[in-house]
């Protein structure tokens, strides 16, 4: 099935909700590529359309949303209007997702083994005792102690570390090309977050599976991801290796973002000062402003945004939607 | 730190002395006939702080770190007047908290005030932003009826609210603007102390930046003396001045910021750090602390972390390690500093 071209090719995605008070663009025209064993984080503050972007390449829109436009192709093959039968084949061993809550995958009333039979077996004709196989040696690979007992466990006897490693280990179960991690660390603890953040490495290192880093915390991308593309109200403004994206951002919005994390941020006045803020809020989808959405807490808007700004590459690699980028400090 | 010198300078703002809360989960009927029939039931009692002592001084930052279930929550609550300590004392400006009484007891709990994590739970939703911020100068005389409106636009526009929404209700807010209204409800009694529980853990980046800076402003303007509890190792850092590390229910160590950051003593802070993902490190490989955290129901014997700890040693798994002043100003409870 594998292919020499990129996992996953999403261009021009675009997503909307129609709703009584009016249509929502929740994804509008979205393009990336995830390559093989590649990391991609995706990364944006509540509302601004990234898990939207993974449920759209999952075909999991729910009425009254739908993919309006774009086409989404994994390995070659376009996922969106696919036919349900072959999108069920797909989702759950080809492509995984996991969520942020780990009680969204898992059953409470089934115990792990009977959940982790029944995706291998939904996907592959091999008998019981060997389905079991599999799912004990994916408990295994995602660190849990003594697999064997643990597979006869409910849900609600592990702790939330534990339940979002057997979530992972279900996203495992088929060693598909893609996952969508949608916040999976972020309801844990940091030492649990260290752990998750260490199985996700060496997964996407020795499979080469792709992976697609849903989060809000730039700090974990950089640790994690080898691209980053950043969204805001539905559109990504900002996207390219990490390195250049955190040393360089060129968007105003991924400049304030950055600034506004403390600590170990050559942007920010140091212990105690005052950190970098974006005055404003995340503005309504509903009532977005026709031009550049982010203009309105940009400091750099003028009449020059009130017309969509189109994809610009400023810098190689690098893809901005900005007339007004931050390109003066080009040495 | 006698009572005799209670208005005097060096005094804390507030110090705890060797305090502890349980949580004890009451047989019920059933469960205790079956206890005198014979059965193997016990009292599950939770130790959630145990004796642990904290100064904070006046017009300092101190911020409270620890993972989930490690009592710092609980340890906030007690400093805040909302629970009782089982054990130990709480002393505001070198008085016992337990043993004031009628006005001066009234006093101590209004300089005391808690801003709470969840911005939609801890606002009642069927009160208008007025009052919310203004139940509470007005019963305790802080402020008269007729001076209320005046007073509630001033303490509106110090946190950055417009005091033409105060007939508004929470729901028509904005989590940020929400936690505002948290915010100046607990400065609407001119308090000296805050205790900060996750303050800002709810909020988006952009807008965490914007109340952290809040935080900051209002400690210069109003010279107040924080509390900064968080799992947040890099909002911590941004903003405390100390630094006191949890970890089921005991502290571990406690120090300067710039010190326990360039330098931590116990091998739980020093895993803490290291698993804290930072901006400027890149593609880095991880290395967990292997283990859970344990249940605070049936903690590991002596040191706590000794289960995950990389250098525990016998002495660990019998002996609780007392928490020594290593290096002046720098706290530390590990049998590793006594060799």
């Amino acid at each position: 099935m594998a292919t020499a071209g990129p996992t996953l090719v999403v261009r021009g995605l675009k997503t909307h909700f129609f709703t009584r008070a009016g249509q929502v663009k929740a994804v509008d025209d979205v393009s990336f590529e995830v390559g093989r064993g590649e990391i991609m984080g995706l990364v944006g503050e509540s509302g601004s359309g990234k898990t939207v972007t993974g449920f759209s390449i999952l075909g999991l829109v729910d009425p009254p949303g739908r993919v309006v436009a774009g086409e989404v192709l994994f390995n070659g093959e376009n996922l969106v209007g696919l036919d349900e039968e072959r999108m069920r084949r797909l989702r759950g061993d080809r492509i995984a997702m996991i969520f942020q809550d780990p009680m969204m995958t898992l059953n409470p009333v089934l115990r792990i083994d009977t959940q982790m039979i029944e995706t291998v077996q939904a996907h592959r004709e091999v008998d019981h005792a060997e389905a079991r196989r599999l799912a004990r040696d994916a408990l295994g690979r995602v660190g849990i102690p003594s697999p064997d007992e643990r597979l006869k466990a409910y849900p609600h006897q592990f702790s939330g570390g534990m339940r979002q490693r057997v979530a992972i280990a279900i996203a495992l179960l088929n060693r598909p090309d893609l996952i969508i991690a949608d916040e999976p660390t972020t309801a844990l603890d940091v030492t649990i977050q260290g752990q998750i953040l260490y199985e996700a490495q060496k997964l996407c290192r020795e499979s080469g599976t792709a992976m697609i880093w849903i989060t809000h915390d730039l700090a974990v991308v950089a640790g994690l991801a080898e691209r980053i593309c950043v969204m805001y109200a539905g559109r990504i403004v900002e996207q390219g290796a990490i390195d250049g994206v955190l040393d360089r951002p060129v968007h105003p919005y991924t400049r304030g973002l950055i600034g506004s994390v403390p600590s170990h941020n050559p942007r920010d006045g140091g212990r105690g000062g005052r950190l970098f803020q974006i005055p404003g809020m995340t503005p309504s989808l509903l009532s977005l402003p026709p031009g550049c959405a982010f203009r309105e807490r940009c400091p750099r808007a003028d009449d020059a945004c009130a017309v969509d700004p189109e994809i610009t590459r400023p810098l190689a690699g690098r893809e901005v939607r900005c007339f007004h980028p931050h390109l003066e400090t080009a040495a | 730190m006698s009572q005799a010198e209670q208005t005097g300078a060096g005094v804390p703002a507030i110090e705890t002395d060797a305090v502890s809360k349980r949580f004890v989960n009451t047989l019920d009927l059933a469960a205790r006939i079956a206890r005198r029939l014979g059965a193997d039931v016990v009292e599950e009692v939770v130790h959630a702080v145990d004796r642990v002592s904290i100064r904070v001084e006046r017009g300092e930052v101190v911020g409270l770190v620890g993972e989930s279930g490690c009592g710092k929550s609980t340890l906030g609550r007690m400093v805040a007047g909302i629970l009782k300590p089982s054990d130990g004392v709480i002393r505001y400006k070198g008085r016992d908290l337990a043993a004031l009484e009628g006005r001066e007891a009234r006093q101590a709990a209004l300089a005391v005030q808690m801003i709470f994590q969840d911005p939609f739970a801890s606002l009642n939703p069927r009160m208008r932003v007025a009052d919310i911020v203004g139940e509470a100068p007005l019963y305790h005389g802080i402020v008269g009826r007729a001076e209320l409106s005046d007073y509630l636009d001033e303490v509106l526009r110090r946190v950055g609210l417009d005091p033409a929404f105060k007939r508004r209700y929470p729901h028509q807010f904005s989590g940020g603007q929400r936690q505002r209204i948290g915010i100046a409800r607990a400065l609407a009694v001119k308090p000296e102390f805050l205790v900060c529980d996750e303050a800002i853990a709810a909020l988006d980046v952009s807008i965490q930046a914007q109340v952290l800076n809040l935080f900051m402003d209002l400690r210069q303007d109003l010279d107040l003396t924080y509390l900064f509890i968080s799992h947040d190792l890099s909002v911590v850092e941004h903003i405390s001045d100390r630094v006191v590390i949890m970890y089921l229910g005991r502290i571990v160590e406690a120090a300067a910021t710039e010190a326990l950051f360039a330098e931590p003593n116990h091998p739980y802070t020093q895993a803490l750090l290291a698993g804290v993902p930072r901006l400027d490190l890149r593609r880095r490989v991880y290395e967990p602390v292997k283990g859970e955290i344990p249940s605070p129901l049936a903690p590991p014997p002596g040191c706590h972390f000794h289960p995950r700890c990389p250098h525990a040693m016998a002495r660990c798994r019998q002996e609780v390690p007392a928490l020594r002043e290593i290096t002046p100003g720098c706290w530390s409870a590990c049998h590793l500093n006594d060799g």
